[in-house]
C-alpha cells in the first residue's frame, strides 16, 4: 500500500527573526557605544617647592597669548576677538612667520600658544578654544606631510615611514600649548 | 479570464528564511562594538563639542573622572561636583584615586595612565584646574578631556 505523500520535515523558523528582533532591540537600548574620544594634553609635571620656577626668558613676539575671562570673553594678543573660528588661521600665521612680519614668531621652534582661562570661564568655551589651537597645529602638520588631519591625529595607526617624517617635523614644530593656571579673578 | 490567470504562475513571496540569519548578524555586531556602563553616573553629563578628536589605544590604561552638576540636588547640592567610580570626591580625593587606578595596572604601564575627564559643558574652569592640581600632585599627566565629535563641522 502505498503511503501518504508527506512533504519534507521542516522547522517553523518564522519566528526565529521575532526572537532576534527582541534581542537586537533589547541591547539597542541596554548599551552606550564606548566613545573613548577627546582632546589628549599633557600636563607639567609638579613642581619641586624646594627649587624655585626656572627663569625662563621670552621674546615677547614669540609668545601667542589666548586670555579667557570669567565672561567668556576673548582677548587674544592684547585685542579683543569674537569668533573662536578666527583663532586657527591666527595661531598658523603666528607660527609659520619665520622672522617675516617683526610682531609675529621668530620661528616655529620657539614660538608658544599662550593660553589662560579665569576659574569662571565655562568649560565649554575653553574646550572650543582648545579645540582650534590643537587643529591649528595638526592642519600645519597635515599640510607639511600631505596627509589628512585625521592620520596625523591617530600618528600611531600610521605608517612609519610617515610617524618617522612626523617626529622629524615635532622637532622643527613643536606643538607648544602651554595652558596656566586659571586666575582667581572670579572663584566659584 | 482564464488566460490571465496563467501568467501568474510565479510565486508571489518573498523568501524570509535568511531574514534571521541578517538580524543575528545585526545583534552580533551590536554586542561586540558595544559596552554596559560600569559605574552609575551621579552627575549630570552632557560633553562638550570638539573636531580634533583623538582615539584613545589602549582602553585599559584610561581611568574615568565625571565632573558636572548633581542629579540629586537636594541631596549634593547644585554646584558641580566630582566623581569617582560610583562616589563623588572632593578635590584632595583624586589623589587617593589615581594611586588605586595605578595599582590596577603593572608597573611597566603606570607612567602611562590617561585620566579621561568627562566634564559637563556647565561646568567652569575652577574646578577642573583643581582636579589638574591634583593629577599633578598624583602624576599622573596624560589627560583627555572626552568630548562629542561636531558632526557640523567640514572635516578637511
Amino acid at each position: 500500500m502505498p503511503r501518504k505523500k508527506r512533504g519534507a520535515a521542516e522547522v517553523n523558523a518564522g519566528s526565529m527573526a521575532d526572537i532576534a528582533f527582541l534581542l537586537l532591540i533589547f541591547f539597542l537600548v541596554t548599551t552606550t557605544i564606548a566613545s573613548d574620544k577627546g582632546l589628549a594634553i599633557q600636563l607639567p609635571p609638579k613642581q619641586d617647592p624646594n627649587e624655585p620656577p626656572p627663569d625662563v626668558k621670552f621674546n615677547e613676539r614669540n609668545i601667542f597669548k589666548v586670555l579667557v575671562n570669567s565672561n567668556d570673553d576673548m582677548l587674544v594678543e592684547d585685542e579683543p576677538l569674537g569668533d573662536v573660528k578666527q583663532l586657527r588661521s591666527m595661531v598658523k600665521e603666528f607660527v609659520l612667520n619665520y622672522g617675516k612680519n617683526p610682531e609675529l614668531s621668530e620661528n616655529p621652534g620657539k614660538a608658544v600658544v599662550s593660553f589662560k582661562t579665569d576659574r569662571g570661564t565655562s568649560y565649554e568655551m575653553y574646550m572650543a578654544i582648545l579645540d582650534e589651537l590643537q587643529g591649528a597645529y595638526y592642519e600645519i602638520y597635515s599640510q607639511k606631510l600631505g596627509v589628512d588631519m585625521k592620520t596625523v591625529r591617530e600618528i600611531n595607526n600610521a605608517e612609519p615611514s610617515v610617524k618617522d617624517s612626523y617626529d622629524d617635523l615635532k622637532k622643527e614644530i613643536p606643538m607648544a600649548i602651554s595652558i596656566a593656571e586659571p586666575s582667581k579673578a572670579t572663584g566659584n | 479570464m482564464a488566460k490571465f490567470k496563467k501568467k501568474t504562475s510565479a510565486s508571489q513571496d518573498i523568501p524570509t528564511s535568511a531574514l534571521p540569519d541578517i538580524i543575528f548578524m545585526l545583534l552580533f555586531f551590536f554586542m561586540v562594538t558595544t559596552v554596559l556602563r560600569e559605574t552609575d553616573l551621579l552627575v549630570k553629563q552632557k560633553l562638550p563639542l570638539a573636531e580634533q578628536l583623538k582615539k584613545m589605544e589602549k582602553k585599559s590604561l584610561v581611568s574615568y573622572i565625571y565632573i558636572g552638576q548633581p542629579k540629586q540636588t537636594d541631596r549634593y547640592g547644585t554646584e558641580p561636583r566630582i566623581q569617582t567610580n560610583d562616589v563623588l570626591v572632593t578635590p584632595e580625593g583624586i589623589v587617593q584615586f589615581v594611586n588605586q587606578e595605578k595599582d590596577k595596572l603593572n608597573e611597566a604601564e603606570r607612567d602611562q595612565i590617561t585620566m579621561a575627564m568627562k566634564v559637563d559643558k556647565e561646568a567652569k574652569m575652577g574646578i577642573v584646574s583643581d582636579v589638574q592640581q591634583q593629577l599633578r600632585e598624583a602624576n599622573a599627566l596624560k589627560v583627555l578631556y572626552s568630548a562629542v565629535a561636531d558632526a557640523g563641522a567640514v572635516q578637511p
